[in-house]
């Protein structure tokens, strides 16, 4: 059994918390006490029939004034996969909570009410999706059932939205038409919708291919910090710990430390303290080498045949996360994985409009929910791989060293 | 490429490894809250790959209400020597105290809101900057919009309003002096998958987690164990039962199900059969008000 992690986007119009309801409900993940929590809660505030948004708005705020605030995150299991959703709000003004919870999806399932079509928000959502390079997308065509499940309507919305998707570069979009209230295509195929002849939204998240994600070519270690135990009899053990983020590393390879530049050769591996011959993305490692080198947290260790790029002057898009805006000249910290460097926002070039790609010229400092093409000098500098390239290398966040607040998220170009 | 495949229980593991490790690195003073239940059982496990072959670079902190289960403080005090961790225990009972702080009174009298005096004053004596906790945020709907990394002020509250975004597997620890870090890596784990982690590892657990006979009472519809802290009342009827707990806390606030369950296998299979969320079944706490979890971990609480 493996793992998705996927995010759905839209508002509570949308029918995004019905949705999830309806998932973990079709799919038997709702228990007893949590679904009498619910007839509770709906008797409190209306009458009639168990509203399955319910089940995902969890802070009393949210539940009062009946919006979605913040990321939430839900779990579900079918005899397939087990599902991580990160339930985000959809509204422009929680853009920074759709980019939390997309960091980490590989798979987005865009809400478009039939009635409506691809709406202002559809391509604020797909533009979201594209710019953290999501590689799959769900566009989920709901609320057929007040469209009569026409055909016609689906059809053009699916040759609308084709030219976002193009516009955009998404690459794998799965388009499916579903009625979320009543359970049409969610885990059922629907006898509503004869005409259409895919599989339901879950056959499809539980069928997806994910694995091939994960980038096996590339090999990207970074040290999160030295295992010495110095005890009696541990006393030379010396080893590198950290993630790998993308590749395989095994025993003999020649790898080279940077920024330092040093080449060396892995002598020995260990994952979850036991010795391997081999790691791969995404195993949490122990690697020791042949030479004595002054390394630290931070460092990365790389194979020789495909090399990162090594630079303090970065090209970025930054997606501006803090209430405080952002002055050029400002400088902050910014950490790139578990490396942390100081940092100059030197130069914000243009402002990316998320409704439309459009740019625009940044007139006073970028606010809250921006996104701006900038320019980084680092104090030392980092080695990363453009976010296009190696996506699980080309990402990192800048702090703000005065308010501790993580403050924007960097996309390396 | 089929050998580079990890499944789901190993991609929750690596993603809880990271994260103990980079607790390690950003932190000056962490401990790590030991409650004797399975989910702090398995960050122990978690934690010792993580660090391996070294000894856990934190303590095992237990805030002691009193009422615990004494299977669970043996066990505790036997991971800790197993493993030469350092095992840290403040009473909350010595904080009621010094502090002179009112008891709750009642048939089911619990110290949860007491312990947060303790684990404050505990965080404060130590100069802990982290605290990692057992929390998973499939237990409760308040927990499932906090941060694996979940700033807290001195007071140790918790504000979702002021949550830092967190990105990728990037994790921003950096706090100013007072504040504390709330740091729980098992976020993403349901209870399913810890239990199915616990028999893949064969982590060893203590004996109230399997089936054993046990007198109880009823409270609404929950199963209460008798014990020195909690004593029927004249209405009530005391039954002998075969039970276990899903969730070891205190034992006037966790009640136990019925089960014929004595090993793994068949704890897993009950679960996976029952319909029921591990904190409806077993926390009598969480049943005041919708919003009980909210609350307390606003003030201060895990």
């Amino acid at each position: 059994m493996d793992l998705l992690r996927f995010i759905t986007a839209g508002s509570v119009d949308d029918g995004k918390s019905t949705l999830i309801g309806r998932l973990l409900y079709d799919s038997k993940n709702i228990l007893i006490d949590q679904l009498e929590a619910l007839e509770r809660s709906t008797k409190n505030r209306t009458d009639g029939s168990v509203d399955l948004a319910l089940l995902t708005d969890g802070l009393r705020a949210e539940r009062e004034q009946g919006i979605t605030i913040d990321v939430a995150y839900r779990y579900f299991t079918t005899p397939k996969r087990k599902f991580i959703i990160a339930d985000a709000p959809g509204h422009v003004q929680y853009t920074r909570n759709m980019i939390t919870g997309a960091s980490n999806a590989s798979l987005i399932i865009i809400l478009v009410d039939a009635r409506n079509g691809v709406a202002e928000q559809t391509r604020r959502h797909s533009i979201i999706a594209s710019l953290l390079r999501i590689p799959h997308v769900v566009v989920a065509v709901n609320k057929m059932d007040l469209v009569n499940y026409s055909q016609d309507v689906y059809n053009n919305i699916l040759i609308e939205y084709n030219k976002v998707a193009s516009q955009l570069g998404l690459k794998d979009v799965t388009y499916i038409p579903i009625s979320a209230l009543d359970g049409d295509n969610i885990v059922e195929r629907s006898t509503n919708i004869s005409w259409y002849k895919g599989k339901s939204l879950l056959e499809h998240l539980e069928e997806v291919e994910v694995n091939d994600d994960v980038n096996f070519t590339e090999g990207r270690f970074q040290v999160q910090l030295v295992i010495r135990p110095q005890t009696e009899d541990l006393h030379d053990y010396r080893g590198y710990a950290g993630k790998v983020i993308s590749g395989v590393y095994k025993k003999g390879d020649k790898v080279k430390i940077l920024p330092q530049g040093i080449e060396t050769t892995i002598t020995r591996l260990e994952t979850g303290g036991v010795e391997t011959e081999e790691v791969f993305a995404p195993q949490p490692a122990v690697i020791h080498l042949a030479d004595d080198i002054d390394i630290s947290r931070g460092d990365s260790i790389i194979k020789v045949d495909n090399k990162p790029a090594v630079s303090s002057e970065l090209d970025v898009l930054l997606c501006w996360m803090d209430e405080k805006p952002l002055v050029a000249g400002n400088r902050y910290l910014l950490q790139h994985n578990s490396r942390l460097v100081k940092a100059i926002v030197k130069q914000v070039e243009y402002k990316l409009d998320v409704n439309s790609l459009d740019r625009q010229p940044v007139e006073s400092g970028v606010k809250l929910n921006e996104v701006v093409k900038a320019t980084i000098k680092t104090a030392s500098p980092l080695v990363y791989d453009p976010i296009d390239k190696l996506y699980a290398n080309g990402s990192a966040i800048l702090i703000d060293e005065t308010s501790n607040h993580t403050a924007a998220a960097v996309l390396l170009k | 490429m089929d050998s580079y495949h990890l499944d789901y229980l190993e991609q929750l593991e690596a993603e809880s490894i990271h994260i103990f490790r980079e607790v390690a690195a950003q932190f000056e003073r962490p401990a790590l809250l030991f409650s004797g239940g399975k989910d702090s059982i398995t960050l122990v496990h978690l934690a010792l790959k993580a660090f391996a072959p070294g000894k856990l670079p934190f303590p095992l902190v237990h805030i002691d209400t009193g009422h615990n289960f004494p299977e669970a403080l043996d066990f505790r005090d036997q991971l800790a020597a197993e493993t030469g961790s350092n095992l840290v225990v403040r009473k909350v009972e010595d904080t009621i105290r010094q502090k002179n702080l009112t008891e709750p009174k009642g048939k089911f009298p619990s110290r949860n809101w007491l312990q947060t005096h303790t684990l404050l004053d505990t965080i404060e004596e130590f100069k802990f900057d982290c605290c990692i906790g057992g929390a998973r945020r499939d237990e409760e709907k308040a927990r499932a919009k906090e941060r694996i990394f979940s700033v807290r002020d001195e007071f140790g509250q918790w504000d979702p309003k002021l949550q830092r975004p967190e990105l990728w597997s990037i994790f921003n620890g950096r706090i100013h002096k007072g504040e504390n870090v709330r740091v729980f890596p098992i976020s993403n784990w349901t209870e399913l998958d810890v239990w199915n982690y616990i028999r893949k590892e064969n982590i060893a657990l203590p004996s109230i987690y399997f089936a054993h006979e046990r007198e109880v009472i009823i409270h609404e519809g929950q199963l209460v164990a008798l014990s020195e802290f909690v004593q029927p009342g004249e209405e009530d009827e005391v039954l002998l039962k075969k039970v276990r707990y899903r969730t070891v806390g205190d034992m006037t606030c966790t009640a136990a199900v019925e089960s014929e369950a004595t090993t793994l296998d068949e704890v897993i299979n009950e679960i996976i059969t029952t319909r029921i969320s591990e904190r409806g079944e077993t926390r009598i706490d969480d049943r005041v008000t919708e919003a009980a979890m909210e609350d307390r971990k606003k003030n201060g609480y895990f």
